[in-house]
């Protein structure tokens, strides 16, 4: 018994003022940034104890759930237009940044060493092209031995920020697919199987010979997947990684969209990767408990400026420290609580 | 005697509250269900079951493809899981050696027990590249030849499609089905059976001649349990469907049902035309089901009448 006291007062001293302070912080919505902000959590609930209690439901669960209050702030990966924001009272900002990558299953092709046009890969999915050796990939690919074999398209069957990238990709790059199925979370794709989730996705394509998918950049490499290599706007062929999605991120201009819902596909610059993408956070404009709301600010104040190392090692790319600022002076400028101070000081 | 009579009243209400209860469900499930397919109804009308667009970009649906694909595979499913259901029941009842009896009895009834997730994933990394590899350019050269039923087996052999999803299907029912058979098929008397052995009977003319018409109302509720379980079956048919919004007159390809559709876009679905599509497919389903339901009591029905008039 004694020894059940002295263990509980060991508790309370060691948890101190914290303990009183620490309200879990709530979020919910996409699925891609799960791993990084769980990852984050961990890191700042160990400095801080305050922790994060994020369930990854999809972007659209995820602006629901923040229209109907409920979370503290709600994720998204394809950013909300200017007058949906307003309608709702809503603030975005991004908080991290990935890839999208095309990925094969052809024997005897190396990562990274065929290359692939937006055209062509529209025309792929428009099902226009259909066999490997197709003239107009093969005469892309000198060098590289293309099978005689049918190109199975694999794409994702649920709703997804991924597909919102790939297909505004597909729209940039090709009139007939902007024409034809358009750009959303979801369309109505003219060809293929569809996969479940990234990892449906991936283990399609990693089962159908022939097969060709998109999957979010950290499982083409965790699978250890046949990438392929893009051509970007400034017609220079580039592989994905951590630089050339910094490369996308650092040429778009921001502060030109209202709530920063620039799409990262097909930027200009030598280097950077054509579907690069930001995944979005979705907080109400006026806090109605303004500590609370300062409390979600902090975390990610804080994973801006201590989170580049653990987005790298789960290969998201950290916001730009330009961007950082801008951001900051938004959450100044526009996050107000009941009686319209700002929550952000 | 009194508090005899009121524990018996008691009973009573309880008893009769318990089977109100599942009518109360029913309607309140079919209500949330009307209510919240309203705007599709609304917008669609009556063609949207015969529609085949599903344009999330466009805010178009319609429910025909994946009602075909519920049907389909279903079909594929009882196709396969019928006759291989009657020979493990009729193996089990007549013709096993006693000792073997109870083990291979349980082990169908097990096959029920495997929850359907491990299915689909069975299906998707295991069956679905042994399909590709053998059976399915095996059939596309042998029934792919016939004329009409011959498309039905061309196209791209990936293991992964309306075949695929009903084979699965089939496996995932043939536990249902066989159990019950084999359970009605026992309690036929064996003076009936052996009756007929003694005229000189095969064990086949037995079967099909006494056991069989003895048993028909069990075997049918058999079949109609395992097509219950066959047109709701979600994860499994996920795995394996290929879930494109496509209809082809190749079983090859890939399709989607009304159950995979729901698993794969509730979720993500993020215009409100887009989920009461959505809740109008169950709806469909909840339709489909109900239907089926009520033609196998009617045919239960009417083979009973038949009955009547030959004695």
């Amino acid at each position: 018994m004694q020894g059940f006291v002295r263990a509980c007062s060991f508790v309370v001293a060691l948890g101190g003022a914290a303990v009183v302070q620490a309200a879990d912080i709530t979020g919910a919505g996409a699925t891609f940034p799960y791993p990084i902000y769980s990852k984050w959590a961990e890191a700042y609930k160990a400095k801080t104890n305050v922790g994060l209690n994020y369930q990854s439901i999809g972007s659209g669960g995820g602006i629901k759930q923040i229209k109907a209050k409920t979370v503290d702030f709600g994720a998204s990966d394809m950013p909300l237009k200017a007058e949906e924001l307003d309608k709702d009272g809503l603030v975005q900002f991004p908080a991290v940044i990935g890839g999208v990558v095309p990925v094969v299953n052809l024997d005897g092709v190396a990562p990274g060493s065929m290359k692939m046009t937006g055209a062509l890969l529209a025309d792929i999915y428009l099902g226009k092209i259909k066999k490997w050796n197709d003239p107009a990939i093969v005469a892309l690919n000198a060098g590289v031995k293309l099978p005689d074999e049918n190109i199975t398209v694999v794409r994702r069957a649920d709703g997804s920020g991924t597909t919102f990238l790939f297909t505004n990709y597909l729209s940039k790059v090709s009139v007939e697919w902007k024409d034809k199925v358009g750009m959303g979370t979801a369309v109505q794709w003219p060809e293929g199987v569809g996969g479940k989730g990234n990892e449906g996705v991936a283990s399609y394509v990693q089962r159908i010979k022939g097969g060709i998918g998109y999957v979010e950049y950290a499982y083409a490499k965790k699978n250890k997947m046949i990438h392929l290599a893009l051509k970007n706007k400034a017609g220079e062929f580039v592989q994905p990684d951590d630089l050339t999605f910094q490369a996308a991120a650092a040429y778009a201009e921001w502060n030109k969209v209202p709530g920063f819902g620039e799409i990262l596909t097909e930027q200009p610059g030598k280097t950077s990767w054509p579907i690069t993408g930001a995944s979005f956070v979705l907080m109400h404009k006026v806090q109605a408990d303004a500590a609370k709301g300062a409390e979600v600010l902090k975390f990610f104040d804080w994973a801006f400026k201590n989170g580049q190392k653990i987005a790298e090692e789960l290969d998201y790319v950290a916001l730009p420290a330009a961007l950082v600022k801008q951001i900051d002076g938004a959450w100044r400028s526009s996050l107000k609580d009941a009686s319209g101070h700002p929550v952000w000081k | 005697m009194r508090a005899q009579r009121f524990q018996d009243a008691l009973f009573h209400q309880t008893t009769r509250f318990f089977a109100f209860s599942v009518l109360a469900i029913l309607a309140a499930i079919l209500g949330s269900l009307l209510y919240g397919a309203w705007p599709a109804i609304k917008e669609f009308g009556f063609g949207f079951p015969f529609s085949a667009e599903w344009n999330p970009v466009t805010d178009k649906f319609g429910g025909l493809i994946s009602v075909y694909g519920t049907l389909s595979t279903s079909l594929i499913a009882l196709v396969v899981a019928i006759p291989v259901s009657f020979g493990i029941a009729v193996f089990l009842t007549e013709l096993c050696p006693p000792a073997l009896r109870s083990p291979l009895g349980v082990a169908v009834e097990l096959l029920a027990a495997v929850p359907s997730i491990i299915y689909g994933m069975w299906g998707l990394f295991v069956f679905a590249p042994l399909f590709a590899d053998y059976v399915q350019p095996a059939l596309s050269l042998t029934l792919g030849n016939i004329p009409f039923v011959g498309t039905l087996f061309q196209g791209p052999k990936n293991g992964i499609g309306i075949l695929s999803a009903g084979l699965i299907l089939a496996v995932m029912v043939i536990p249902f089905i066989a159990s019950v058979m084999r359970d009605v098929f026992e309690v036929v008397p064996g003076i009936l059976k052996e009756s007929a052995y003694g005229l000189g009977a095969t064990t086949w003319e037995v079967v099909w001649n006494v056991v069989l018409p003895y048993t028909r109302v069990g075997v049918i509720g058999g079949v109609m349990l395992g097509l219950g379980r066959a047109l709701g079956e979600t994860m499994a048919v996920t795995f394996v469907i290929g879930n494109a919004h496509r209809i082809s007159p190749s079983l090859y390809e890939a399709g989607n049902s009304i159950a995979s559709t729901l698993a794969n876009e509730f979720a993500e679905a993020s215009s409100d035309l887009h989920v009461a599509s959505l809740i109008e497919l169950g709806l469909i389903l909840f339709f489909v089901t109900f239907v089926v339901l009520a033609l196998s009591k009617l045919l239960l029905m009417r083979l009973g009448r038949m009955e009547g008039e030959k004695t």
